[in-house]
């Protein structure tokens, strides 16, 4: 199977490729991408089977071995999330076919889109850090063009912040790649596991933890460097702004997950207490955040960052049950980020507006899809049996098996105060009447013109998506027993890393090998 | 040679940092600029020095030569940042026809309250 993990890479890639220099129509552009993310997320279904069966896969590029080359290298972890970057991949191209402007079609979305799903693949399955900081800048430099794309200036405003804190991730990830290259002499995630202990100056090594803590921090969106995201993730369309909440924070987490128990040892104290403590202010502000505003892309974005905090209690905690939690939870994140996000490009669509004052009556007009975003809404919020009940009550299992008091009261604290912009997003934009007299103050021909393209159809290519990931997350939320155990398979795999090195230092004996016919 | 090398990482650095907590986007960027060279320089410099040897071993050679690895890192780095620091300086001069100020205080229109309109 040497072919799979590379296969991974280069399908993103050529339907990046392909999107652009195909002289079509933008409808067949985004076909393409969506053609292209299916054969990824068929590929990525292979490998998450052949990892449950097998264990973790390898491939070492170029044919050299273990910590001279680089290596290409999948467990559970990078499976699972392998999948569900696919599934949103899927779901935003056929998404944006109708929500992208054409203009910004010609200016190659698909193909910085594809990029981006290139970037963060390749930020999952590499197993070389120095690799992984290129495939940051691959994913980041997609996001830049995305993030400009069509810009007009509140966008260009948004594009500016977001762009400077990124690169300040990266200068600061790369002087940490260096320093520990410097300490160990390796880049090899597997041999750096056994090379860091061996490491004399251990000072050193915290300092560069700290360092890989604050860029990777950055881009997951941790407090206190989250300021970012919500100071440009509502300037975008919304098929871009989908993609972004789903799956940039999420690549941040992943790379602190797997660094800071591959290569920094788990048991380590201080930054489980640091991580821990971060999580839950993360937690607790992204929640008010969300409360104090009243756009919905901007609650939302609020959203991601509270979710983030989840996440990082789960790692700082420690322990397998835990992790697993976190693993669970972000899997969930991310679908129902990028759910939830695409319903609102729709009410945005349908309303004419993202701002709660000035929709309402979607409800009456739409009671279908005001179950689904209800729906999406209270998997959110963690009312059983929806996917993110499951994801909270994993989390708190977690803290009470570990006796954090302070834990599980933030946790349930920051659950119920979720319940309070969402709902008001039902009740404002879904619940109440059309707001004719809300708006007091403009003039009556105001009025005439909403209600003509207030309630514009979104095509099939809006609803599919919508749909089919409405039904995954239900399905999700009713059989979380196969997720649950593949993430606490994954937790091991993370927090015992004995099988990933195994299977990163063979040279030639791949596990598989015989199951290439 | 490293020591002086060292010297001119924490100068550059600590010059990077005063121009990045300036209000001016370009200084911002010129910090910038500023520090992403310094990261390739502590690669250069933590991969350790070797002067006047090749970098590839000779055949069968027991010589002395220079690791060829964080040169090619560097290689990698200084095209990547070049591509990234472009693309930013172009962005800033669209912020600034755009918005019409370079001074990252009143680059505020994604932050305003949108009680004046956003349209979708």
């Amino acid at each position: 199977m040497n072919g799979l993990l590379i296969s991974c890479l280069l399908i993103p890639m050529i339907t990046a490729v392909a999107s652009f220099v195909v002289p079509a129509s933008a409808t067949t552009r985004g076909l393409i991408s969506v053609v292209g993310s299916t054969l990824l997320l068929l590929l990525s279904g292979v490998v998450l089977y052949q990892v449950a069966t097998h264990g973790p896969l390898s491939n070492q590029m170029g044919g050299w071995p273990a910590p001279m080359g680089i290596t290409l290298v999948v467990d559970m972890l990078s499976a699972l999330l392998i999948v569900v970057t696919a599934i949103v991949a899927v779901c935003v191209s056929l998404f944006a076919i109708d929500d992208v402007s054409e203009e910004r079609i010609e200016g190659g979305f698909f193909t910085f889109l594809n990029m981006l799903i290139a970037g963060v693949v390749g930020a999952f399955i590499t197993g070389d850090l120095f690799n992984l900081y290129v495939w940051f800048e691959v994913m980041l430099i997609s996001t830049f063009a995305l993030l400009v794309l069509g810009g007009n200036k509140v966008q260009l405003d948004g594009a500016v912040k977001y762009v400077a804190i990124n690169l300040i991730s990266t200068v600061l990830l790369l002087a940490a790649i260096g320093l520990l290259y410097g300490l160990t002499g390796t880049l090899n995630m597997a041999d750096l596991s056994v090379r860091v202990p061996q490491v004399e100056n251990q000072g050193l090594v915290s300092v560069v933890a700290v360092l890989f803590l604050i860029a990777f921090g950055i881009k997951a969106a941790v407090f206190p460097l989250y300021f970012w995201l919500p100071a440009s993730y509502h300037t975008l369309p919304i098929s871009v702004t989908a993609v972004f909440a789903a799956l940039m924070t999420k690549v941040g987490i992943y790379a602190l997950m797997r660094t800071f128990t591959l290569i920094f040892p788990a048991d380590n104290e201080a930054i489980n207490a640091t991580l821990l403590y971060l999580g839950l202010v993360t937690m607790v502000l992204g929640v008010f955040g969300a409360m104090t505003h009243s756009d919905i892309r901007r609650i939302l974005a609020f959203h991601v960052i509270g979710s983030i905090g989840f996440m990082l209690v789960g790692m700082g905690l420690g322990s397998a049950l835990a992790m697993g939690a976190a693993i669970f939870y972000m899997l969930h994140g991310i679908l129902i980020k990028a759910l939830l996000f695409m319903i609102a490009g729709i009410v945005g669509k349908l309303g004419g507006s993202f701002e709660l004052s000035k929709l309402g009556g979607l409800y009456q007009e739409r009671p279908g899809f005001s179950m689904v975003f209800l729906l999406a809404a209270l998997s959110l919020i963690g009312i059983p049996p929806l996917s993110g009940f499951w994801a909270k009550v994993l989390v708190l299992e977690a803290g009470l098996h570990h006796d954090a008091a302070l834990v599980v009261t933030v946790v349930v604290l920051a659950s119920l105060l979720t319940f309070i912009p969402l709902i008001r997003i039902w009740s404002e934009a879904f619940w109440k009447a059309k707001p004719i007299d809300a708006v007091v103050g403009t003039d009556a021909a105001h009025h005439k013109n909403p209600p003509t393209k207030t309630f514009a159809k979104p095509d099939h290519c809006s609803w599919l998506p919508v749909l089919g990931l409405s039904a995954i997350m239900i399905l999700f939320g009713l059989l979380p027993g196969k997720v649950i155990e593949w993430s606490d398979v994954a937790a091991e795999g993370l927090l015992t890393p004995t099988r990933y090195m195994e299977t990163v230092m063979q040279t030639t004996a791949i596990p598989d090998s015989g199951e290439v016919q | 040679m490293e020591i002086l090398l060292s010297l001119l990482v924490g100068v550059l650095m600590s010059v990077g940092v005063w121009l990045i907590l300036s209000r001016n986007l370009v200084k911002f960027l010129f910090g910038l600029v500023l520090i992403s060279n310094v990261a390739n320089l502590i690669i250069f410099i933590v991969g350790g020095l070797t002067t006047g040897a090749p970098a590839l071993i000779v055949d069968g050679g027991t010589e002395q030569y220079a690791n060829s690895l964080p040169q090619a890192l560097v290689l990698t780095a200084i095209v990547i940042g070049f591509g990234l620091v472009s693309f930013t300086l172009i962005l800033a001069l669209k912020a600034y026809q755009a918005i019409g100020t370079v001074n990252v205080e009143e680059m505020n229109l994604a932050e305003k309250r949108p009680d004046a309109e956003q349209t979708v």
